[in-house]
């Protein structure tokens, strides 16, 4: 069966990751409600929402990063000029998202490009602090002088007396896409479990969707092929007569659009944006998605986003009381000891497990978690297939 | 009038005069080697060719089009492939994708935006970069990662990759600096073989004189940045002048 | 002419840190070819060496004064630092007084520690790795320390007072003739300036009159020969970035003063330190050092409000304006050279 241009093996790929991301709701949605593990659900219309749009903003660093090699500490102004695009067009013509969407790709298009051409004369550290300082501009910017743009630290926000010229009558008095609001849920009781169908989440959710197929068909193509080649050297694609600049240039503008995509999306979900979103420690969040998730493949940078996203949502849940449940068992000298111990890594101090798995994967797993999973099942099918040599396995190539 | 004429070509880094008045010719469907004994300026003279260098007086044209100031991708796309000292390959690449970037180039030009179109549906390209590593033996290695290669064959590979783009003029930098004695002569059939395929030119830098000597058809000696003479290899062989600067060296 | 002295000598205690990490970046580029994004946390762990001495100096004890009574006519009782009861009122008070330069003394060995656990435990493992995984790495070590920081001195400033004798302000105008109360000039920025000179000094006289420091001058200009020298380089790279944590953990002790440490002023640093070591040129001591105070003072200057009536929120991206403008037109930057890690 062949698809959209696809071959068999990357169908399946992407039928599996649409159905996986269609069911979320029910399979992040493990254990009853009122059980001791409810608090492992994922399955809110909040959390969700951000796994989609971190996996979209991650999907195409990785397009910049992954496939090229071009580390940009920048590539949160995107995200953050997104956001305010989407903003203005409910301040000026109303809350349905679509133009602020198409707003805010445009954009940051034209905003990736004119950093991107400039950012991309220089490589390695100097183009990581060339684009760094970009983005530090912005978010310094937009603190001060371009408030009337920004509304500085209040961040931008709808008010009563904003025109909103296409505003019809009964329209709905938040985001929404032709009537679909995005907050709205449809909730489904069965027996002890709750499942909550979000607007918001299936609107991120078929947009992450689209923009995964966009990324896969990238990877197999000879544009795809020329920025692994670029990555792997550059000296050699100069001298086989390939023009590398306008391919990094066109990875950076792409991967930009994506972020402001993504920034586009939290205002859809949430009608604000805030300079905070420019932030340099933005751009190292999704630095690290991609990084923890594998760079250079194609499920790394989903994984990556969800991973941290739901453990920072965990993370940050477990205090006291619920270190308490879980230790209580133990004799008291033992459960305060690893009760102070798990004060480390957990609520306030989930950054810390953050930072210390960031390392972890760098130095043991420079592939992120689609390497380990690679390790993994290289090992199971050794041990099932006996003393089989290894030799006959054919070199994984591209990103699988 | 050759395919590549370089006329008063002078290049200078800081205080050292490291090309002068460098005038040359090679001749179409030729095997030119341009030898000399070390810090002679036989890379940099080659770096002049290929764009990565500007020289400081002179000219340097290729099929009478002026290459001074164009960058490497565009050198190459007027017909100039250049094999490195150190093969320079695609090692993060499979072999077969190593030889299909270059057939791409070919059709493609210096840049193309074609983000949705498909590798594996380029049948024509596929079968073409086939054919390349069926003429240089390496068919079977197609699907493996570039970079567990032995050397001998990344250099073979480095080849391939050259040769899919069907360049007028193919550069050597010292193609077996390194190899062993075996490996050297299978370079030396290697590209016998390529030579005897195909219309092509080829210039050699190289510093073995068995190289040298199984392969050129002139050769120019450079000593001190400047040509000392150009001629047939047997000439050369017992030109007093070269013995004096180069082979008495050598020997 | 007064509000140009100002401006200047308002930028040159920032120029004077920006100075002193960049100088600890360049070492560590120059001589081991790592990027470390952690180099800011380094002067960020400096300031809180200084709030634990602050706080260890600061323990007391309760005693009672035989000499006074409250209004009740009770004995009174009265906080003592025990630093105070060993040594007597009059020394231990000024121990307690001058915790910050008392932390300096303090901070050198414990930085020095930091640096070499950090090298020999991590950073050596990276020296052959892309710079990309360098820079993450380091990174992640980076945000380790500051939630440990934060987890415990917690994420607010914390005060750390200059000794007395230092507070407050003079009137540098005076001195060199201008009218009084043209220049009024804080003194601890002063002291901050001068220790950042005799830093500054002491470890460029080290590199050049010591065999150390010719090792590692040579090494930074071609490593690999003098690794076939046959000089074990691994040991002195290890107390090169001793020395280099050293340097900024001081630098972020006697910063303490001037800005009370939070957890993520590492961070803060860390960038435009970057910013700095690109301006000055990737590998350049010099060039470090001038461009740390050249944008120090820049940046004073921008905050002008002359200056930014004309140009509105230059202050904010001077920095940032220069160090593009450096890249583009002269990458190897002010005083470095041509061709470091253009790869």
């Amino acid at each position: 069966m062949k698809f959209l241009g696809l071959s068999k093996k990357d169908t399946t790929f992407l039928l599996i990751v649409i159905t996986l991301t269609l069911l979320t709701p029910i399979i992040l949605q493990p254990f009853p409600e009122n059980s001791t593990l409810a608090q492992f659900n994922a399955g809110y219309p909040d959390l969700m929402q951000r796994f989609a749009i971190f996996g979209i903003f991650a999907i195409g660093f990785n397009i910049l990063f992954g496939l090229t090699g071009y580390l940009s500490f920048g590539h949160a102004a995107f995200l953050g000029v997104g956001s305010y695009s989407v903003v203005w067009m409910y301040k000026l013509l109303g809350f349905n998202v679509l133009p602020g969407l198409l707003l805010a790709i445009v954009v940051s298009a034209l905003f990736a490009l004119f950093i991107g051409f400039i950012s991309l004369r220089r490589s390695g550290i100097y183009f990581s602090i060339l684009t760094l300082a970009f983005a530090q501009m912005s978010y310094n910017l937009a603190y001060s002088v371009l408030t009337p743009l920004t509304n500085g630290e209040t961040g931008l926000q709808v008010y009563g007396n904003d025109p909103q010229v296409l505003m019809g009558e009964n329209a709905p008095d938040s985001p929404h896409f032709f009537g679909l609001v995005m907050n709205e849920s449809a909730r489904l009781d069965l027996g002890g479990w709750q499942f909550t169908f979000n607007n918001g989440y299936y609107f991120t959710a078929i947009i992450a969707i689209i923009v995964f197929y966009v990324s896969l068909r990238i990877f197999r193509s000879p544009f795809g092929l020329m920025l692994r080649a670029i990555k792997t050297n550059q000296t050699r694609l100069n001298y086989t007569g390939l023009n590398s600049r306008p391919y990094t240039l066109a990875a950076f503008v792409i991967s930009g659009m994506y972020a402001g995509l993504a920034g586009g999306l939290m205002a859809a979900m949430d009608p604000l944006a805030g300079a905070e979103r420019m932030q340099w420690t933005a751009s190292g969040e999704v630095v690290l998605m991609v990084i923890l998730g594998g760079a250079g493949t194609l499920m790394g940078p989903i994984l990556g986003a969800g991973f941290i996203k739901y453990f920072e949502n965990i993370f940050s849940k477990i205090n006291d009381q619920v270190l308490q449940g879980w230790f209580g068992f133990l004799p008291d000298g033992i459960e305060n000891f690893l009760i102070g111990v798990s004060h480390f890594f957990v609520g306030k101090s989930w950054h810390l497990t953050l930072g210390l798995l960031f390392m972890l994967v760098v130095i043991f797993l420079p592939g992120g978690l689609v390497e380990g999973g690679q390790r993994i099942a290289k090992a199971l099918r050794k041990k099932r297939s006996g003393d089989d040599d290894d030799g006959t396995e054919a070199q994984p190539s591209a990103a699988e | 009038m050759g395919i590549l004429e370089v006329k008063n070509v002078g290049k200078r880094f800081g205080g050292l005069q490291a090309l002068s008045d460098v005038n040359l010719s090679v001749k179409e469907n030729t095997v030119h080697a341009i030898i000399g004994p070390n810090g002679a300026g036989k890379s940099t003279l080659l770096n002049c060719f290929v764009g990565k260098l500007i020289p400081d007086t002179g000219s340097v044209s290729f099929n009478g089009q002026s290459v001074l100031g164009l960058k490497p991708h565009e050198i190459n796309q007027m017909g100039i492939s250049r094999v490195f000292q150190t093969p320079e390959i695609f090692s993060d690449l499979s072999v077969l994708e190593n030889v299909m970037i270059p057939c791409f180039a070919k059709r493609d030009g210096a840049f193309r935006l074609h983000p949705f179109e498909t590798v594996s549906h380029e049948t024509d390209l596929i079968e073409q970069a086939e054919q390349m590593l069926i003429d240089v033996n390496m068919i079977e290695n197609r699907h493996m990662h570039a970079a567990s290669l032995s050397r001998g064959d990344k250099r073979r590979l480095e080849m391939a990759m050259c040769l899919a783009q069907e360049p007028k003029l193919l550069l050597l930098d010292e193609p077996t600096a390194g190899m062993a004695r075996a490996d050297t002569n299978n370079t030396i059939d290697l590209l016998k073989e390529i030579k005897d395929k195909r219309d092509i030119t080829m210039a050699i830098i190289e510093h073995d004189m068995h190289v040298v000597f199984s392969l050129a058809e002139r050769i120019t000696v450079l000593a001190q940045g400047t040509p000392l003479v150009e001629d047939t290899p047997e000439n050369i062989k017992g030109h007093p002048k070269v013995k004096e600067a180069y082979l008495g060296e050598a020997a | 002419m007064d509000a140009i002295i100002l401006q200047i000598l308002n930028g040159l205690d920032k120029g004077s840190a920006y100075a002193l990490i960049a100088l600890g970046l360049t070492l560590i580029f120059g001589t081991l070819g790592v990027v470390n994004f952690a180099h800011g946390a380094l002067f960020m762990i400096g300031a809180f060496v200084a709030v634990s001495v602050q706080r260890l100096l600061g323990f007391s004890f309760e005693q009672i004064d035989p000499d006074k009574t409250d209004f009740l006519g009770n004995p009174l009782k009265v906080k003592m630092t025990y630093v105070e009861s060993w040594f007597g009122p009059e020394v231990g008070g000024a121990i307690v007084d001058w915790s910050v330069p008392v932390a300096v003394i303090v901070a050198i060995p414990v930085m020095l520690l930091v640096g070499f656990v950090m090298e020999r435990g991590l950073i050596k493992h990276f020296y052959k790795r892309p710079h990309a995984d360098q820079i993450l790495v380091t990174f992640g070590l980076a945000i380790v320390l500051q939630e440990l920081i934060k987890y415990f001195f917690g994420a607010n400033p914390i005060q750390t007072p200059a000794p007395s004798a230092f507070k407050g302000s003079f009137d540098f105008g005076v001195l060199i003739g201008f009218d009084p109360n043209a220049i009024i000039y804080p003194y601890w920025r002063l002291v901050y300036f001068a220790f950042a000179a005799v830093v500054l000094g002491g470890v460029f006289a080290f590199l050049r009159f010591t065999t150390f420091g010719m090792v590692v001058r040579a090494g930074m200009a071609d490593r690999e020969t003098v690794g076939l020298l046959g000089i074990n380089i691994d040991k002195r790279f290890t107390l090169m970035f001793g020395l280099a944590a050293a340097v900024a953990g001081i630098a972020g002790v006697m910063y303490t003063p001037i800005l009370s440490p939070n957890y993520h002023m590492g961070m803060d640093f860390l960038v435009l330190s970057f910013v700095v070591v690109v301006v000055g040129g990737m590998g350049s001591l010099p060039g470090a050092v001038a461009a740390g105070f050249l944008l120090g003072i820049l940046q004073s200057f921008a905050s002008m409000n002359e200056i930014k009536s004309i140009l509105p929120g230059i202050d904010q991206v001077i920095m940032y304006l220069v160090a593009i403008l450096i890249l583009l037109t002269r990458p190897r930057g002010l005083l470095g050279r041509a061709g470091v890690m253009e790869e």
